[in-house]
């Protein structure tokens, strides 16, 4: 039985090495390449999503090269949202955000997706429901029930969500979206299902500059644990308190 | 004390059914619009992932609010005992129920998937303010309708309790209708223009002058169509009064809020925008809300001092009341989206999906359309319920009787 | 009033006659019932007269179970079902909900029952090329899940 028929490119597609039980899932995915994928537990794909788990994202700014765009390519194509031209309706689940401090001139490029918050505002404010945070955090929009209201884009700080404003074809079998309702980043949950890396992370590990961690904050093993703990990291909105689960380093 | 009668609409001019007529031809272009953005997407209209609630929201919100505030005379008749409102009770619950039955219709037709609507009415987030009013918006139909059965049924009339307790329902359910209306954008902490609890009672005093607008030009209409005086020099000068009293409130409310948003430092600048640097926000705000939607009025309505001035500049006052509430409702709802969100406070920010930049929104003529569907169907409704129920006070009885 | 009864019972039997003429020559020559294509694999999740019945429950309930708790039984997915049943049209590709050839859509048409599952899944597979390259080894597989039950333990 394949855990497999959907997706793109697996992260485990040459070896994969196990450290013992609470150890890592190391994979080999290119020369000089180490990918430290799931820190604790990722769940089977038949079995439900764990609260367990909260699966985190932490982005090292100082490793996200100006100019580069590669995670927002890889999630354009591994979620089918093309651009038709038309920037003020068009979807983006991940942007860069061009940072430039006005006194000092410092620049910064901030990739910018759906936070993932543990209290969302948009699950608070949907009146049906549709929106929901799964059991490992992961937020997202049962777009079988959501009626199109915006709502929760009115609700949502990062301006992370997109409607769709017109009528879709050949979407992809993993990614279903659709006209009339609200989307966004969706942690490339049908990835994590089947034990694999969202394809930002992956993108930017295999050709980008690394920024990317990603793993479950509820494991003090996993790296993206290790690094909260060790180094400074930020979230964006914090005062808001909203506890974002994408996290930024030298910010 | 005279006993009060009641009659059906059933003698008119014929310019009734040219308004009606009118009114028919709006809502079905208003409708012909719903399916039109609904077989197409919202790509028709003007509402894009910057401005998420357009011209539709601003028509919807402004009848949801004349809703609840039509609904006053009753109140003040039934709950402050005021003899004088007694006459127009019946009609101020059935222009309620219209009003909101038509913001209501905008509301729904404008969602992504109208089609699920049933979704909405059976699988609810209670945490949602959102579901919250559904439940308020339809619960003031059935509230509403059954204070209106007490006040018309032969034998529920006679019952004083059951009057009284029916008036104080729907008065209490309108006021937290209207709180549930402005904590829509209350609760907005992600927005600097919302994110204000004084939306509530902005949106109530908000509701007090619409909802009297509205209640003064269905009078001024069908008193010219039944060729029956329906608002007598008395309460024609308590109009004025309230007329005042309710737009003073909205400006107070109004003053306050941007007050305090401009003290505290990091609002500064959605201040300035919407206040100053906005364009036709700014516009809007100035000149529809300020000047022609309250200092105009007001002007018109003190001196309107005789009865025969106050005669005409009362329904033009209530005209220019509404105009400026569309003006208030576009700049809070369309305005307060137009200034970017603050996701990196003191930076420079720049991207390809318009952060930091000033949100440009043209509304489509298929939006304004819905939007205005939305008054016909209100005004369609009035008209129908007219026709089949003694709303309508019998004046000239009452004031032969005085004489 | 006899005349009105007789003239309604005159209507109903000629429908009648007319419906049981139509079932029996669809049941014959097939032309009027559709004649959906057979699936791909060997045998569909369940034998045809209960996916008939009660395809719509088991995708209602996978859906809200995928979707909701993330446990994507690869047996009811949709997916499934449009991959296994995918209709290839006159250029050799499969074809989408858009032709009347595709699997949903000559049932659903005849029966009048609109379906909107489409507006927002795929309705054909992805591309064969690009779909074979995404399966990873039996073996890799097979790794995850024993380090996933390794682990939650």
């Amino acid at each position: 039985m394949s855990a497999e028929s959907y997706g793109s490119h697996p992260v485990v597609d040459r070896r994969v090495l196990l450290r013992g039980a609470g150890g890592f899932l190391v994979t080999l995915l290119a020369p000089g390449v180490t990918l430290y994928a799931f820190g604790a537990a990722g769940h089977a794909s038949e079995a439900p999503a764990s609260s367990k788990v909260r699966w985190a994202l932490l982005i090292d700014l100082s490793k996200c090269p100006a100019g580069c765009d590669l995670c927002v390519t890889a999630c354009r194509d591994e979620n089918g949202w093309q651009q038709n031209g038309r920037p003020e309706t068009d979807p983006q689940w991940i942007r860069k955000v061009k940072l430039r401090d006005g006194r000092t001139g410092e620049y910064r490029e901030v990739p910018v997706m759906c936070q993932h918050c543990d209290k969302p505002a948009c699950v608070d404010v949907c009146p049906t429901g549709a929106s929901f945070k799964r059991a490992d955090g992961i937020v997202l929009v049962d777009k079988h029930i959501c009626i199109g209201c915006r709502f929760c884009m009115m609700a949502c700080p990062y301006k992370a969500r997109s409607f769709v404003h017109q009528p879709l074809t050949d979407q992809k079998p993993w990614a279903p979206r659709g006209k009339g309702t609200v989307e966004a980043c969706t942690f490339c949950v049908h990835r994590l299902d089947s034990a694999r890396l969202p394809a930002c992370v992956e993108a930017c590990a295999v050709k980008g500059g690394g920024a990317m961690t990603f793993g479950d904050l509820n494991d003090p093993t996993s790296e993206v644990s290790k690094a909260v703990a060790k180094y400074a990291t930020s979230q964006v909105r914090a005062d808001l308190g909203l506890e974002p689960a994408v996290r930024y380093r030298n910010l | 004390m005279t006993k009060l009668k009641f009659h059906r609409l059933e003698q008119h001019r014929p310019t009734l059914w040219v308004l009606v007529g009118l009114h028919v031809v709006v809502l079905a272009l208003g409708f012909g619009a719903a399916l039109y953005m609904e077989e197409h997407g919202h790509i028709v209209s003007g509402m894009n992932n910057q401005i998420v609630w357009g011209l539709p929201h601003v028509f919807a919100v402004l009848l949801i609010l004349a809703a609840s505030g039509a609904l006053n005379l009753a109140s003040i008749s039934s709950v402050f005992n005021r003899l004088a409102y007694k006459p127009y009770a019946r009609l101020s619950g059935i222009v309620a129920i219209a009003l909101l039955v038509g913001g209501l219709a905008v509301l729904v037709l404008d969602l992504g998937r109208p089609e699920r609507l049933v979704v909405a009415m059976t699988t609810y987030n209670f945490k949602s303010i959102f579901a919250w009013n559904i439940y308020l918006y339809s619960g003031f139909v059935l509230v509403v309708g059954a204070y209106l059965f007490s006040m018309m049924d032969r034998r529920a009339s006679q019952s004083v309790v059951l009057g009284n307790t029916m008036a104080w329902v729907a008065f209490s359910w309108r006021l937290i209708l209207t709180t549930g209306t402005g904590l829509i954008f209350g609760f907005l902490a992600a927005r600097e223009a919302y994110d204000a609890a004084i939306m509530a009672p902005l949106f109530i005093a908000a509701s007090f002058l619409y909802g009297l607008a509205f209640m003064v030009l269905v009078l001024v209409v069908m008193s010219r169509e039944t060729g029956n005086e329906l608002a007598t020099e008395e309460i024609a000068g308590k109009f004025r009064g309230l007329l005042s009293i309710f737009a003073l409130s909205v400006l107070y409310f109004t003053i306050v809020h941007h007050l305090t948003k401009f003290y505290t430092g990091g609002h500064q600048g959605v201040e300035l925008f919407l206040l100053r640097d906005g364009g036709v926000y700014t516009l809007a705000f100035w000149g529809g809300q300020i000047v022609c939607g309250t200092l105009l009025p007001l002007g018109l309505l003190a001196r309107a001092r005789d009865s025969a001035t106050v005669r005409w500049s009362l329904p033009l006052a209530s005209v220019l009341f509404l105009i400026g509430g569309v003006a208030q409702i576009y700049v809070i709802i369309i305005g307060g989206q137009a200034y970017p969100l603050k996701l990196f406070p003191g930076m420079e920010v720049s991207s390809s999906f318009f952060d930091g930049v000033i949100a440009s929104y043209q509304p489509s003529l298929p939006e304004l359309v819905l939007g205005l569907s939305g008054i016909s169907l209100a005004m369609l409704l009035t008209t129908l319920a007219l026709r089949l129920m003694p709303f309508l006070p019998e004046m000239r009885t009452k004031r032969s009787d005085a004489a | 009033m006899r005349r009105r009864a007789a003239i309604a019972l005159g209507l109903f039997m000629g429908v009648a006659v007319l419906a049981a003429a139509g079932m029996r020559a669809s049941a014959e020559s097939g032309t009027l019932a559709p004649q959906p294509p057979k699936g791909r694999g060997e045998h569909c999740v369940a034998d045809t007269d209960f996916m008939r019945r009660n395809h719509m429950k088991m995708l209602l309930g996978h859906r809200s179970e995928a979707v909701r708790l993330g446990v994507r039984t690869q047996q009811y997915d949709l997916n499934g079902c449009v991959d296994c049943h995918a209709v290839a049209g006159a250029d050799g590709r499969p074809v989408s909900f858009d032709s009347p050839q595709h699997f949903c859509r000559s049932c659903h048409t005849y029966a009048a029952v609109s379906i909107d599952c489409f507006e927002c899944h795929a309705s054909r597979p992805q591309a064969p090329g690009k779909a074979a390259a995404v399966q990873p080894g039996d073996k890799e597989v097979a790794a995850i899940s024993q380090y996933l039950r390794d682990v939650g333990q």
